[in-house]
């Protein structure tokens, strides 16, 4: 193990590991964060989900969006794997179809950042539990 | 970056461990390999969770979800169906007991609404064995600050505008106690952590230790930086081995980071940390005591003047300072002396961690801001007592402290206000008792415990306490007269006032506040030789009931001293003069006729 000489190391050391917290922190307080899900079931890994949640887990971040991204099971479109859904703080959440790389790179820029809606919207059409409430 | 996208967090404290937690902790990393899921979701073993009633506890973040009560069999469901397929498990949810409606996330919960963790901030948070973990959160930044932008006299100033007090007990000021340690010159003095935590059913310190202990260490050098010591010794009882192996895990990890040993963050200051154990005796925890028991001398207590500050571990000046005191230094000095007075009452800043347990539904670790009231601890944070039964006391303080009531439940928690109503904060422990507890077997049972601890070397804590045991003892057997009420009183009176330490000043506690609070029960036992919540058993009788007796004999056969007489199917009858209450009748009864009133 590498020592540590210098309060600059230090904090070195902190920026480098703060990302293994960090999941934990935001877990606490995700109702003000954008919350990503991934469909991961079979179907969708099948279609190129796993890509998508590392690519949106990466550039949120390095983008400097304060994000969770968590994966979900099959959200019931098979037809349009990989899904999305996104919340943003305080309004209600989106579910997104045939989510590639590419497509997840705009709904980062036009619909995360800017809150400007893109092609590709699944319209909800069924209740939920939570929703009868 | 780390492709964790999930984290399972498992309660690794002792409590959740003897509920095999390690084993399950070992089921989710083989279930979620076969999966092919280790390297996105990750396995940690954290520190005490304080939901310890309901363990083992495994917290799935980032959704916050919160499982109680999981065994390892469980472990294949919950990859495969939260994990994988993001279904939560109801039927590991925490049931919330009045509503009995399952709750899906901490922040909904009773248990955690009220708390304010300061000193608990990384237990259940953090890997306790991973110092990269307590780095990411802010550790040793406060050494660092210490050392390379503030003097001691600055450091020291700022612990004293927080008002932080000791939260062994006696609540003394822990920056004025740093000063006085600094101000004494000396070439060698030492850095004390006192972990004897003695009080029966507390457990915060152990719980730190075990989820945090890293934060001890870091406390431990920046005091030795304010008053000039290379060396510290943490105090620990050999009874808590899984703290103490954290502990070695901790300092080892420390050395090698260079954050403990020679030239620290290549500032030229040098500390390092050493273990010392104690047998569990609970008079170490005294500072002079713990001081003898540490040079290997009997752990007794010596007058002071001179405190530690001035002659300590071998003779050299010492700062002894407790567990929970030193986690709550590095959030202060690196959030500000302003932000931590700002929590708490007048004279008590901060939160307090409190050991719950007795008869109440939340049996746990809880932190609460000072000035939270005995109310809002028991009936919303550890959500009222056991089977809808009725509050009567709770006590504070250990065994050393007193019994409040239902009168003193609106009362803010803090130093003052406790010692003011006859009990004390002592370390952090909060016994609840219900109707179906005798306040005078209570008192009885905390002397028994003193008596037991007394390291014998004064008269007043030796004899003192010994004689009223053994007043409670004949109370208790239905033998004490009401001048006994009057002993007791003058006899406690006299051990709080003239006993050399803190273990015999207090040690009547327990005595005088029922005295105080429930005279009635004391009465009654004495005059009417009766014990109304149903415990003394000397004070019972058994007594078959009418209407139930079905003439079975069946208790008859039992008796072995032939105390009961009756007919065949006729109302049997037990003679209270040759009746030795063994119980054998109550046992052998079918049908609920006999009693005990």
């Amino acid at each position: 193990m590498e020592k540590i000489r210098s309060l600059a190391d230090l904090k070195k050391i902190r920026d480098e590991n703060n990302k293994g917290v960090e999941l934990r922190k935001k877990g606490e307080d995700a109702d003000k964060l954008v919350q990503v899900k991934v469909a991961m079931a079979t179907c969708g890994i099948a279609s190129g989900a796993k890509e998508t949640m590392e690519f949106l887990a990466d550039s949120l971040e390095k983008r400097g969006v304060e994000a969770v991204v968590t994966q979900t099971g099959c959200m019931g479109y098979c037809y349009a794997e990989p899904t999305i859904e996104v919340t943003l703080p305080g309004r209600d959440p989106i579910v997104f179809g045939n989510v590639n790389v590419k497509k997840a790179d705009e709904i980062i820029e036009k619909y995360i950042k800017g809150g400007e809606l893109v092609d590709g919207i699944i319209p909800v059409n069924y209740e939920t539990i939570d929703s009868k409430e | 970056m780390s492709k964790y996208s999930m984290h399972l967090l498992v309660c690794g404290g002792t409590g959740c461990k003897a509920s095999e937690s390690d084993i399950l902790t070992e089921k989710l990393k083989k279930e979620l390999a076969k999966q092919g899921l280790e390297e996105t979701v990750q396995v940690i073993m954290t520190g005490c969770f304080g939901f310890c009633e309901k363990g083992p506890i495994v917290k799935v973040m980032p959704d916050n979800t919160f499982y109680t009560q999981v065994k390892p069999s469980d472990a294949e469901e919950i990859v495969e169906e939260h994990v994988i397929k993001g279904r939560r498990i109801n039927r590991l949810l925490y049931k919330d007991p009045k509503s009995k409606e399952e709750v899906e996330d901490t922040g909904k919960m009773g248990f955690y609404k009220k708390q304010l963790r300061i000193a608990l901030r990384n237990c259940g948070f953090i890997d306790p064995e991973s110092i990269d973990e307590y780095i990411a959160r802010d550790g040793y930044m406060a050494l660092g600050k210490v050392l390379t932008e503030m003097t001691p006299e600055a450091t020291i100033a700022l612990m004293k505008d927080s008002g932080l007090r000791g939260r062994g007990g006696a609540g003394f000021p822990a920056g004025l106690k740093w000063e006085l340690a600094r101000n004494n010159a000396s070439e060698k003095k030492y850095v004390v952590c006192n972990a004897d935590e003695g009080d029966p059913g507390a457990f915060m310190d152990r719980s730190i230790l075990e989820g945090d202990p890293h934060s001890v260490l870091e406390s431990m050098a920046i005091i030795g930086h304010c008053i000039g010591a290379d060396e510290g010794y943490i105090y620990i009882r050999a009874e808590y081995p899984l703290a103490i192996a954290r502990l070695k895990t901790a300092l080892q990890q420390a050395r090698d980071y260079g954050l403990l040993g020679d030239n620290i963050l290549g500032t030229g200051f040098n500390f390092d940390i050493g273990l010392k154990y104690g047998a569990g005796a609970f008079v170490c925890g005294e500072e002079t005591a713990l001081i003898h028991s540490m040079e290997g001398d009997r752990g007794e207590p010596t007058l002071k003047p001179p405190f530690p500050a001035e002659k300590g571990y071998l003779g050299k000046p010492t700062n002894v300072n407790n567990v929970e005191t030193l986690a709550n230094v590095p959030p202060i000095l690196l959030k500000g002396a302003e932000w931590f007075s700002s929590i708490g009452t007048e004279k008590s800043k901060g939160t307090k961690v409190f050991a719950l347990a007795g008869q109440i539904n939340n049996v746990g670790l809880i932190e609460v801001p000072m000035g939270t009231t005995l109310r809002e601890v028991i009936f919303e944070i550890g959500g009222g007592i056991k089977d809808g039964k009725k509050f009567k006391a709770v006590q504070t303080g250990g065994p050393s402290g007193g019994c409040l009531t239902e009168k003193h439940l609106d009362t803010p928690i803090d130093y003052e206000n406790l010692v003011a109503n006859g009990s004390m904060m002592g370390s952090g422990g909060m016994i609840v008792m219900d109707e179906d507890d005798c306040m005078v077997s209570i008192a009885k049972y905390y002397l028994d415990f003193t008596v037991e601890e007394s390291c014998g070397k004064c008269a007043p804590c030796r004899i003192g306490n010994k004689r009223l045991h053994e007043l409670l003892e004949r109370i208790c057997e239905g033998k004490g007269e009401e001048a006994d009420l009057d002993r007791l009183r003058n006899l406690g009176e006299v051990i709080k006032d003239t006993s050399l330490c803190g273990l015999g000043q207090s040690s009547p506690n327990p005595v005088l506040s029922t005295l105080d609070n429930f005279m009635d029960e004391y009465q009654s036992h004495v005059v009417d030789k009766k014990c109304t919540a149903g415990v003394c058993k000397d004070l019972l009788e058994y007594f078959i009931l009418e209407d139930n007796c079905v003439g079975c004999t069946a208790c008859a056969r039992a008796c072995p001293v032939g105390a009961i007489t009756g007919e065949r199917k006729e109302l049997h009858v037990v003679n209270p003069v040759t009746c030795i209450k063994c119980g054998a009748c109550m046992e052998k009864c079918k049908f609920d006729a006999v009693i005990l009133r």
